[in-house]
């Protein structure tokens, strides 16, 4: 990858190694689960996986701190179970029941938390972006000394509202930080097909807000620039650009023929650079974990998953009445 | 000669206004460009120059006063040499009042389009489609868009087609395959998303004289662009005195697809529909869908043109001719019928169909019209049928406040009162956002069921 990586890495404890592990494990079983339960028809309508991006949210999550804000677009699941949002009311949405996070009225693309401070699951590409910047201009004015991650693709990247935004972030010196996850595609479209330069985080230079590349596919690379971002945004410094370059490994969403791009592309991703895989070598090599510890902690991701995955399905639809609840407060 | 100097008016709202102080005295001499007058609106004090050069000859409307009419006196200006008299005469005179706004005055001329006046007997084009015996191939919708811009791509160079995903990827629903081997990357443009930035590049190519079809994804996302749409390409026209205008479509599919959820499943025939400027078609069938096109493509002014994913799959039967096209404002009759009109459009015709269907078996006769335009929409033949049936039922997908059916009752009363044996009822999508759960979804659209039961209450069963 052509990232520039981040050079100082945190030092590190085994345990917080094997958390991130575990939190990147739940993320991709919960969304070959998701797949799953699509190809049975559980789940409808857009789908939109994050397998590959996992060390994205887990990286940045791990930078945050309790109150700290965050949103993305539809393809949310992973920043959801990342933020600590519970695997059985994320699935119960995906399978449009009561006992999702919105009711199953929203379902895979418009989920919220305010308990957990997820803003949504955005379905308009690009609109999430001056939101983001909104909940900062809302601690701002609080005095709330918090950090809004405001998580957008490479296409988004492109909206014309992302620029006004990052202009009135920096005249504001908002505490946003704006994460660009360069997954190389929006949609069919390749990054280099659509943007008229290669780099999206040099893209606040002419508005004076720091940017950074970061290796996507390495979480502690992830965690180290993520760190750096939100020290500049709680010191008061305004909004910071994050360009991590990351993959995904599935198609757009679930009905992507994926033409665009070939299966060794994306299985050479697979193996050489998987973050899943890099952590987990890095805790056996390391000694840190045995076989054994890891296995553990595999079978239960796959218990939590599972169990999400029956949740969803018991969950009643909601209710004839909820049809018209929730319209006006 | 003396002139006189009048109250300005300040801003575009500016009916009168304070004359808060006078910078000159009589007898003073001013050279244009010399501020003579502070004058306060109720947004601002503002600083008024003298446009002329002379003396003034007398105040007419002292330092102090209030409301002030714009256009009214306020001082006289003398020519080099005039004497104060002579200007005490002019100041006498009436003074042209009210000359900023002849429209309050005079009506404006009747709209011609939304009612014209014909009180009864509407007269409506009943001419099939296509001629008798014409040769017929069934064909999907999405076979049948496709072909519509082919063609109007192969008879005319200035036709091109921008928007995502349309060239490599064939079409995020695949309406453009084929059409990047055909026409090359010049003609079938593949852009960023950003639909704001190339809906206003193609508003700015149709000023420069080609004829863009401009796709998006779907019609959720034009919201994105809708100011383009309607501020630039729906009143360049008029605003240009009728210089140029844009001829150009903005297509793409529109409404509820299936467990897409709220911002993903909205239909927009009622939001552009209200707009003067824009022409707007929502076709069902294929044949309808690549008749349409053609003639929106060859239009001179912007057309929305509405498609539906659910329908993309659906074949009909099409003509088999070298150039068909369909008209826009002419309604089409699918079935004739004598208890009650059906009046519908795009995919709200699946459902006036399946109603008719069904309503028949228990005796009753629908006459089901889809209007497949909806600006111009064909008024005579809904007024036609109604006065023949006395019962009306519109249905449509959209939400019930300002709906295309509410647009038609209102037309009906006014039009045909006396022939109604029965309110006219409007089936509409549920006045809430599109649920996800798949047993509110159902809910949320309009059904068969709510169809047949309009139908059985305007007509008593
Ligand atoms: C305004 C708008 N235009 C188009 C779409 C359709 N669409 C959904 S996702 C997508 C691609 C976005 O790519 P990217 O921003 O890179 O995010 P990724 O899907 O890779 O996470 C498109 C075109 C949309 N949802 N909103
Ligand atoms: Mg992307």
């Amino acid at each position: 990858m052509a990232a520039r990586k981040t050079k100082a890495k945190p030092n590190i404890s085994a345990q917080e190694l094997t958390q991130y592990y575990e939190d990147m494990l739940l993320i991709r079983r919960f969304e070959e689960k998701a797949g799953q339960l699509y190809g049975m028809g559980l789940i409808g309508g857009f789908c939109h996986l994050y397998i590959g991006q996992e060390a994205v949210v887990v990286g940045l999550e791990a930078a945050a701190e309790e109150g700290d804000k965050r949103l993305t677009s539809y393809r949310d699941h992973g920043h959801m179970l990342a933020a600590g949002m519970d695997p059985n009311g994320v699935m119960a949405e995906l399978t449009g029941r009561i006992d999702g996070y919105s009711k199953g009225k929203g379902g895979s693309m418009h989920m919220f938390s305010k308990e957990k401070h997820f803003y949504g699951g955005h379905g308009i590409v690009g609109a999430q972006v001056p939101i983001g910047a909104g909940l900062a201009f809302a601690d701002k004015y609080l005095e709330n000394n918090r950090v809004t991650f405001t998580y957008f693709g490479d296409g988004a990247a492109n909206q014309g509202q992302v620029y006004e935004t990052f202009n009135m972030a920096a005249i504001w010196d908002l505490p946003v930080i704006f994460v660009i996850e360069n997954n190389q595609y929006a949609m069919g479209t390749a990054q280099k097909r659509s943007t008229s330069s290669p780099d999206f985080y040099v893209r606040g230079e002419a508005f004076g807000i720091p940017g950074e590349a970061v290796d996507g596919m390495d979480v502690l690379a992830v965690k180290a620039a993520g760190q750096k971002a939100v020290a500049h945004c709680r010191s008061g410094k305004g909004p910071y650009i994050l360009e991590v370059k990351t993959y995904r490994y599935r198609g757009h969403s679930m009905s992507d023929p994926a033409k665009y791009r070939t299966r060794e592309e994306v299985q050479k991703m697979r193996q050489e650079r998987d973050s899943i895989e890099t952590v987990r070598s890095m805790l056996l090599t390391g000694k840190h974990a045995s076989e054994e510890d890891l296995k553990a902690i595999d079978k239960k991701v796959k218990e939590i998953v599972n169990a999400s995955a029956e949740f969803a399905k018991d969950s009643p639809e909601p209710a004839v009445e909820e049809l018209w609840t929730d319209i006006y407060a | 000669m003396a002139t006189e100097i009048l109250m300005p008016a300040l801003s575009p709202t500016m009916e009168e206004g304070t004359l808060a102080k006078w910078m000159v005295s009589e007898g003073d001499t001013v050279a244009s460009g010399d501020i003579i007058a502070e004058i306060e609106t109720d947004k601002a004090t503002m600083e008024f120059e003298a446009v002329d050069e002379g003396v003034i000859g007398k105040i007419l409307v002292a330092e102090g006063t209030e409301n002030v009419k714009v256009n009214s006196a306020i001082a006289v200006l003398l020519e080099e040499g005039e004497s104060a008299d002579s200007a005490a005469a002019t100041s006498s005179e009436p003074a042209p009042q009210e000359a900023s706004e002849p429209a309050a005055e005079t009506p404006a001329p009747a709209a011609e389009a939304a009612v014209p006046a014909a009180p009864i007997s509407p007269a409506y084009d009943s001419t099939p489609d296509w001629p008798e015996g014409t040769e017929l191939k069934q064909q999907t919708v999405r076979e049948a868009l496709r072909d519509a811009m082919a063609e109007e791509m192969r008879g005319d160079d200035t036709v091109f087609l921008m928007g995502e995903e349309v060239a490599e990827y064939q079409g995020a629903y695949k309406i453009s395959q084929g059409l990047l081997d055909e026409f090359g990357a010049k003609r079938v443009i593949d852009t960023p998303i950003t639909e704001h930035g190339f809906a206003g590049i193609a508003v700015g190519a149709s000023f420069g004289g080609l004829r863009p079809i401009v796709e998006f994804m779907t019609f959720n996302f034009a919201m994105q662009a809708i100011d383009q749409i309607i501020n630039s390409a729906a009143k360049t026209l008029y605003m240009s005195g009728g210089q140029m205008g844009a001829p150009m479509v903005f297509r793409g599919p529109n409404g509820a697809a299936a467990r897409v959820g709220a911002q993903h499943s909205q239909d927009y025939a009622a939001w552009y529909a209200h707009i003067p400027g824009l022409k707007v078609v929502m076709p069902f069938s294929a044949s309808d869908a690549k008749g349409l096109l053609k003639s929106a493509i060859r239009d001179d002014n912007p057309v929305i043109f509405l498609e539906n994913e659910i329908l993309y799959g659906r074949s009909f039967d099409v003509p088999v001719l070298d150039d068909f096209t369909v008209p826009f404002g002419k309604a089409r009759i699918w079935r004739e019928g004598s208890d009650v009109t059906l009046v519908s459009f795009g995919i709200g015709m699946h459902y006036a169909l399946e109603a008719a269907d069904k309503l028949a078996e228990e005796g009753i006769s629908a006459e089901v019209i889809d209007l497949r335009s909806l600006r111009p929409i064909d008024y005579e033949t809904v007024l036609a049928s109604v006065q023949k049936t006395n019962r009306c039922v519109t249905v449509e997908e959209g939400f019930p406040v300002g709906a295309i059916g509410n647009h038609l009752s209102a037309v009906i009363m006014e039009r045909a009162f006396d022939y109604l044996d029965a309110p006219v009822i409007n089936c509409t999508g549920k006045d809430v956002p599109m649920p996800y759960a798949a047993n509110l979804e159902k809910l949320a659209l309009v059904t068969t069921d709510e169809v047949i039961a309009a139908v059985k209450k305007v007509t008593y069963r």
